[in-house]
């Protein structure tokens, strides 16, 4: 069965569509606990160091963070394998352009692909940068994660990636929400204005919650 | 009406094809855009040159067999076929772009001329019953609830053709599929195959060439039926359920 889903474009659909509600669902959880940044040094870290406990004793210390680690790992590869593969088969189906074009869909629409691979890329910087430290500005300190947040978004360069990525996540969830309840077939004509509401609505909170954090450090709200 | 027609002209499907301009005069308001187009082969047979070719038949917007992206839309301006198109939809002096249905699945023929049996095939795959043959069966016989009657109706509207795969920037054909896979699997003659049909003509979509959907909306925007774009949900539904159903057995 999981090949006749993944050799159909409605199959691969589906796996884009469950893949990026998962990652969705984990972003809510992380734009809120992000927010903790605001309640000072001491509760942010106290926070990070609990995700690591968290779980114990019934798990080893750090498996829950390794466990959600491995299932978005998993998400981001399948979500982009089939955005890949989907991508490939819609440019195939239509090669040659009309003569005469005019803007169509609208722009969240139009730059799922594009701002996909920004989030992409987000994804492994951000990564390297707050979670390894390879990329950090300034001497990275494991453990310290408000220390180390404080330095990235002191850095011209840390703020421009930041945000120009959270803006494409906005627009991403705006069309990607309502898109993924149509593919799993949650759609229908009474739930559509709903549904594109709880799109806007994600979309607006979540950019809105994770971009707080490197305006209140470029303020001085937060330091 | 006078008007400047640019006008896709391809000898044949092996051969590279161009837009050509044209002139044309006394054209009525009241003329379909077909009839515009017969007046300018008039003109042009007078001429001693090649006609424009293009697909029509009924003239009356039921067959589905008249195509034509009308600058830059699928059937053109209104929402409807381009043979029921009126050139009072112009303005005296326009200039317009007449092209062929673009998607790799509808290889051009000649002009404005495509292949739409991709279409034909995808139909093969499963819109249809099994049913025994005879004289028509008593009409109480089999009960339809209404709503289920009412929706299988708004889907046999699609006259297949071709303006949603026209209009897809991937060049998908999911409006047409799902208007056919929601048609007859709403209506108990059609339960029989309700499984098999979603998937097969799925299938087939797929190995067409046709591209995926990305939910942008263009198909249920050109087509001229008004199949609406929840249909493409509705048949994503009946995908996942037959896929799970197969997954058991
Ligand atoms: C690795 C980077 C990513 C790439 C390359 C990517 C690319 C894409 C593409 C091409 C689509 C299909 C767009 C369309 O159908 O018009 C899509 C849909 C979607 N994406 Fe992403 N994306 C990425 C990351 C994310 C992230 C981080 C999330 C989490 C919020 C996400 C959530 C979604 C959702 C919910 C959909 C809708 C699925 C559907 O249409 O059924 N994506 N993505
Ligand atoms: S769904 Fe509409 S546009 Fe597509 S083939 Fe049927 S009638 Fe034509
Ligand atoms: S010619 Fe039959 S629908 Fe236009």
């Amino acid at each position: 069965m999981a090949r006749a889903v993944w050799d159909s474009s409605v199959g691969k659909k589906t796996v884009m569509a469950v893949s990026g509600l998962i990652m969705l669902a984990y972003l809510v959880v992380h734009m809120l606990g992000n927010l903790k940044i605001f309640f000072g040094s001491a509760e942010f870290n106290g926070y990070a160091h609990w995700l690591r406990t968290l779980g114990e004793p019934f798990l080893h210390h750090e498996w829950a963070l390794w466990i959600v680690r491995v299932v978005l790992v998993a998400a981001v590869v399948a979500h982009a394998t089939a955005a890949y593969q989907l991508s490939r088969r819609d440019i195939r189906a239509r090669p040659t352009k009309y003569v005469h074009t005019r803007r169509r869909a609208s722009y969240a629409t139009r730059t799922m692909r594009w701002g996909g691979v920004i989030l992409g890329l987000f994804i492994v910087w951000h990564i390297l940068d707050l979670t390894t430290g390879t990329v950090h500005p300034n001497g990275f300190q494991s453990g310290h994660p408000y220390q180390n947040v404080i330095d990235t978004f002191s850095t011209w360069y840390g703020n421009v990636i930041y945000l120009v990525a959270m803006l494409a996540l906005g627009l991403h969830i705006r069309h990607g929400f309502w898109s993924a309840a149509q593919t799993l077939g949650a759609g229908s004509r009474t739930r559509d204005r709903a549904l594109k509401a709880i799109a806007n609505a994600l979309a607006l909170v979540l950019t809105l919650g994770f971009v707080s954090v490197p305006v209140a450090v470029m303020t001085g709200v937060v330091s | 009406m006078k008007l400047t027609l640019r006008v896709w002209r391809q000898r044949a499907a092996d051969t590279e094809g161009a837009m050509s301009t044209y002139e044309v005069d006394d054209i009525s308001p009241d003329m379909s855009f077909l009839e515009m187009l017969d007046t300018l082969n008039e003109d042009l047979i007078l001429r001693g040159e090649d006609p424009v070719a293009f697909d029509h038949d009924c003239r009356e917007g039921i067959c589905g067999a008249c195509s034509l992206v009308i600058n830059g839309d699928a059937h053109g301006p209104e929402r409807t076929t381009t043979c029921q198109l009126h050139m009072r939809s112009f303005a005296d002096g326009d200039t317009i772009d007449v092209e062929p249905w673009r998607a790799s699945a509808f290889p051009v023929i000649k002009d404005l001329v495509v292949d739409r049996s991709a279409f034909d095939r995808i139909i093969q795959a499963g819109g249809y019953i099994t049913a025994p043959t005879g004289s028509a069966p008593e009409a109480h016989a089999t009960a339809v609830p209404k709503p289920d009657a009412d929706l299988a109706f708004e889907h046999a509207e699609c006259i297949g053709c071709g303006a949603c795969v026209a209009a897809c920037p991937n060049g998908a054909a999911m409006l047409f599929t799902s208007a056919k896979v929601n048609h007859l699997n709403v209506l108990p003659q059609g339960a029989p195959e309700r499984e098999t049909r979603v998937l097969d003509m799925v299938a087939r979509m797929d190995e067409e060439g046709f591209g995926g959907c990305t939910l942008a909306g263009e198909c249920a925007t050109a087509c001229p039926k008004g199949i609406p774009l929840v249909s493409i949900t509705h048949m994503n539904k009946e995908w996942l359920r037959a896929t799970r159903k197969a997954g058991k057995r």
